[in-house]
């Protein structure tokens, strides 16, 4: 549908009841309101929901809603088997068996509630409130309110999506961007207009370069995949950078199958070609970019014969796409979450950047613009962190702190590896608790999850916030609390533009909203803040209109790129007015990202002056603030610590490089498993295999196989395709499987399908980001009869035989500590010195030296 | 007067929101559907670069179940298969008007009864 206005002329309004929030229609109330999670994604799509005695039956994307114009993906259209599905949790319930037996004893809410303020006030006076930990799940209707309770209610700076080590996911893009840039670039599809495509000033991309994401599948980001489809009709052409071919690479000028983990090798030689042949945009450089020497003389040997041999493509082609999307006018990247997980990730995102703004492509039509959240609706995942107490708040485990990575704490979140070694060792503190809210902890975000599984059993008292039991509750769970699904919620968001709301129209059983679990703890563990708010809907409005917090997921250094909100946003309505007046029914776009050319506009700056939001008022091509942060300053790749070049003695043994975490349609992570639509399209977790290879291998289509490392294994179903080249495999993530064994140690089959067999903790990038789990190497066989299963192995030994444990870089230390406690010997966890508490001497733990007093 | 359903294939992604749409739509037991995605390819062509390097293609195909969506298109809403099209590559209307659209630009299927 190229032509939007034909697509609006079309539509019978009064058939779809054009303003109205609410209606009766055929025996149904309808609801027109937008989706969020749980289940879903991370978009927000307008819906009309169709509700009969008590239950949501049917679910329609609504044509009137600028955002997705009635368009919906599976994930919705399915609502009905969602909110309805026998699964689900109903009531409050605590373990009566042990850990991972799956029996459980149903009880009232405010059992559960007593149980947990006691349990949490008795850690606060015993550890501290950082012995809790935090856990939310991507950043989904969650994403501020889950972090705003562990920071004001349990009162703990340790807040994660735990298991991912190195913060892969989002993270690195965040900061990669607020450094250079002040602020965060998405591609223009028109996304921010309220008239959409027909918006004077808008234009589609000239070029768009898909760059390590499938868009598609994954509405990844607050992005709706499909808006960049509108603007492939109206012209936009394709260069696509993955190593799998998909709708973009089979349509693209270029598809550059490119090896993984080897991104920013190929960024450095776009840079290369763009600026040795002089194709940027030199008027624009000069105006509004800083650094640009610097840059051009890091990338002065990153030809494209160099890259070529990295990235395994072809020199030509690396040269030509580079060209193609430097002469766009404008050329717009779609980046995505393979710029985080690989070793390079800070550099890669930094060359996306560079690549952005010396081709005059930021914050133009149809290029990259610069967002935030609509009115400054900011609250984000540092939300609540000024009402930590400041003695536990210094002791958040971040990179610095737990681990000795040197330079700035950039990243809003607690370091997932400092937990996980403050889990397994107690050091440099022990762990008392963790709160699971929105994370299928073991089945989804988990590198290296035998392991997790593991330590986190350890942990003395465990409560999982969730729509279902999952593979994390029956293992771990000491409390679960049945969590409300988005139409029984009511809510509203923004991650960019423009603010929505969502509207309860339905109960499940006992189940209750995140919004109303938290604010009913809160209320118990921390009165004088949560006391502010009567219901959920007085904590939106408070989100709507006074909801502080950063930007979006970086810390307090990111303040000096003036990305920090402060104070009031600049929305007014309530969130009943949101809800219900005609000219918003749910949504409401702003004024700020519906504008182009902000900076020549002052409107990223504080004091209204011309300039970008970073300290030098330029877009830094090599920006201070990663000087600050202890990164290089220009781009640079690193290779994958196991690949072809980096390993070859290995690749006899490992002779394929194994990608895994592509989306598929059916499912968000790992969720949707129990759908039977979802099943009916998707039974199974696929590996894809190139034909080629399958044969060299024996591998018939449709055979499980076993794919393994030197860490462990898992299995899938080939699906033998040319979509993949012959030296690489393509794995799915997040499988769990709803329909069988529950109980330890099978775990709904966690553990047999998982790539986080393979996955390691303690091996990331550059100031301890990214991770190189979308490059690692592989071997592919047959499952044969009687071969072991992962649950049976990790039930028998705890991991695989062949694993060797990744080790923390302060292992001496842990080692060091561990011997003094047993001597006797006290710990000062602030100045990391052992203390004799006879004679009150004090030995330095990282040296083993005695401090002088 | 020929009610029909025209679709711009060139552009759809594979995405089964036609087919899911119009299953809930006609309560479609396991393995019935109302409009069934195909798929051809993916092939590499001889000889050929850029977007003709590949074909990968998906086509939905209106099965004996399609009614066309009569009562919803009677109301004045649109086929659940064409509301929901996330590729924005489907179309309802009389068919002859729908014909008018085919560019020779890009491929095209017209389905009618």
């Amino acid at each position: 549908m190229a032509d939007y206005q034909e697509f609006l002329d079309g539509i019978d309004r009064a058939a779809y009841h054009d303003r109205e929030w609410q209606w009766e229609e055929d025996g149904y109330t309808v609801t027109r309101t937008y989706h969020y999670s749980p289940p879903g994604c991370h978009t927000s799509c307008g819906i009309l929901l169709y509700e009969k005695d008590g239950k949501v039956e049917r679910v329609e994307g609504d044509p009137l809603d600028p955002c997705t114009n009635g368009k919906l993906c599976i994930k919705c259209l399915t609502l009905d088997e969602s909110l309805n599905h026998p699964d689900r949790l109903k009531y409050p319930m605590k373990r009566a068996g042990e850990r991972g037996e799956n029996k459980w004893e149903r009880i009232s809410w405010d059992e559960a509630y007593d149980e947990i303020e006691a349990r949490v006030k008795d850690i606060w006076e015993t550890d501290g409130g950082n012995a809790i930990i935090c856990v939310h799940g991507t950043g989904r209707n969650i994403n501020w309110q889950v972090p705003f309770f562990g920071q004001a209610g349990l009162k703990t700076p340790n807040i994660s999506t735990f298991g991912f080590t190195g913060f892969s996911c989002y993270m690195p893009r965040i900061c990669g961007s607020i450094a250079p840039f002040g602020d965060f670039p998405i591609v223009d599809a028109s996304e921010t207009h309220a008239d959409r495509y027909n918006n004077a000033e808008w234009v589609p991309p000239e070029v768009l370069v898909v760059w390590g994401n499938e868009p598609l599948a994954s509405n990844a980001d607050g992005y709706v995949g499909h808006w960049l489809v509108q603007c492939v009709q109206m012209g936009t052409k394709i260069i696509s950078i993955d190593p799998r071919l998909t709708w973009w690479g089979a349509r693209a000028e270029y598809w550059l199958q490119i090896r993984p983990g080897t991104d920013a090798a190929l960024g450095c030689a776009w840079l290369n070609v763009i600026i040795g042949e002089g194709l940027f945009d030199q008027e624009y450089v000069d105006c509004w970019c800083s650094g640009f020497d610097e840059l051009a003389a890091s990338v002065e040997k990153t030809t494209p014969e160099w890259a070529a041999e990295i990235c395994d493509l072809d020199a030509d082609d690396i040269r030509a796409s580079a060209r193609l999307y430097a002469q766009a006018k404008p050329g717009a990247i779609q980046w995505g979450l393979a710029f985080d997980q690989q070793l390079s990730a800070m550099a890669l995102c930094l060359a996306g950047c560079d690549l952005m703004a010396i081709c005059g492509n930021v914050d133009v039509p149809g290029g990259n613009i610069l967002v935030h959240n609509a009115f400054e609706i900011n609250a984000g995942y540092a939300s609540g962190e000024n009402l930590t107490p400041a003695e536990w708040r210094a002791k958040k485990l971040n990179n610095n702190f737990a681990l000795s990575i040197e330079g700035g704490d950039f990243v809003a979140h607690a370091s997932s590896d400092g937990l996980l070694q403050a889990i397994e060792e107690g050091f440099p503190y022990p762990i008392k608790m963790m709160w699971i809210q929105s994370s299928n902890t073991l089945s989804c975000p988990s590198q290296d999850s035998p392991r997790v599984l593991k330590a986190m059993r350890n942990i003395p008292f465990i409560v999982n916030a969730d729509p279902y039991l999952t593979p994390t509750s029956v293992a771990l769970a000491d409390i679960v609390l049945p969590v409300a699904m988005s139409a029984e919620r009511n809510s509203a968001r923004t991650w960019w533009s423009p603010c929505r709301a969502m509207v309860k129209v339905v109960d499940f059983y006992e189940a209750k909203s995140d919004e109303q679990i938290i604010l009913d703890l809160g209320k118990r563990l921390n009165p004088e803040v949560f006391g502010q708010w009567e219901t959920d809907i007085d904590w939106l409005n408070w989100y709507l209109h006074d909801g502080t917090g950063s930007f979006s997921a970086t810390t307090e250094a990111t303040d000096q790129g003036g990305a920090k909100n402060s104070g009031k946003t600049l929305f007014t309505a309530s969130w009943d007015e949101l809800v219900r007046d005609p000219d918003m029914v749910g949504h409401a776009y702003d004024e700020f990202n519906a504008t182009y050319r902000k900076a020549e506009k002052g409107m990223f700056r504080a004091d209204g002056s011309v300039g970008y939001g970073t300290p030098s008022g330029r877009l830094e091509l090599a920006p201070m603030l990663y000087r600050y942060w202890g990164l290089n300053t220009t781009p640079f790749h690193t290779e994958p610590p196991e690949s072809p070049l980096s390993t070859p003695e290995l690749m006899e043994e490992y002779p394929l490089v194994l990608t895994c975490g592509g989306r598929s349609f059916e499912f968000f992570h790992s969720e949707h498993r129990q759908l039977p639509t979802m099943r009916e399209l998707h039974p199974q977790p696929r590996v894809l295999v190139n034909p080629a290879t399958a044969e060299k291998y024996g591998i018939q289509d449709g055979q499980w196989v076993w794919i393994e490392n030197d860490h462990g294994r898992f299995k899938q179903q080939a699906r033998v395709s040319p979509v993949v080249n012959e030296k690489t495999v393509h794995a799915e993530h997040g499988w769990w499987f709803p329909e069988t064994e529950p109980a330890a140690p099978f775990l709904f089959g966690t553990f047999e399908s998982n790539p986080n067999n393979c996955t390691k903790a303690f091996v990331t990038g550059q100031g301890g980001v990214g991770s190189p789990i979308k490059g690692m190497i592989c071997k592919i066989y047959p499952v044969r009869e009687g071969d072991t299963m992962p649950y049976e192995q990790i039930a028998a030994t705890g991991n695989f035989p062949w694993y060797r444990k990744v080790e923390s870089p302060r292992q001496e230390e842990i080692e060091r500590f561990h011997r003094a406690q047993e001597a006797g010997m006290e710990y000062d966890v602030m100045a990391n010195q052992l203390v004799d508490p006879a004679t009150g001497e004090r030995t330095d733990l990282k040296t083993g030296t005695k401090v002088e007093a | 007067m020929t009610k029909a359903i025209l679709i711009n294939y060139e552009y759809c992604t594979g995405c089964h929101s036609c087919e899911v749409a119009c299953k809930k739509e006609l309560g479609l037991p396991k393995g019935e559907f109302g409009i069934k995605l195909t798929e051809t390819g993916p092939w590499e062509r001889e000889g050929k670069d850029g977007p003709e390097r590949w074909e990968w293609t998906w086509l939905p195909v209106l099965t004996k179940a399609c009614d066309l969506c009569a009562s919803r298109t009677q109301a004045g809403k649109m086929p659940m298969c064409v509301q929901h099209c996330q590729a924005w590559c489907m179309y309802y209307g009389e068919a002859e008007e729908l014909a008018k659209k085919m560019d020779g630009g890009s491929r095209w299927a017209l389905y009618a009864k």
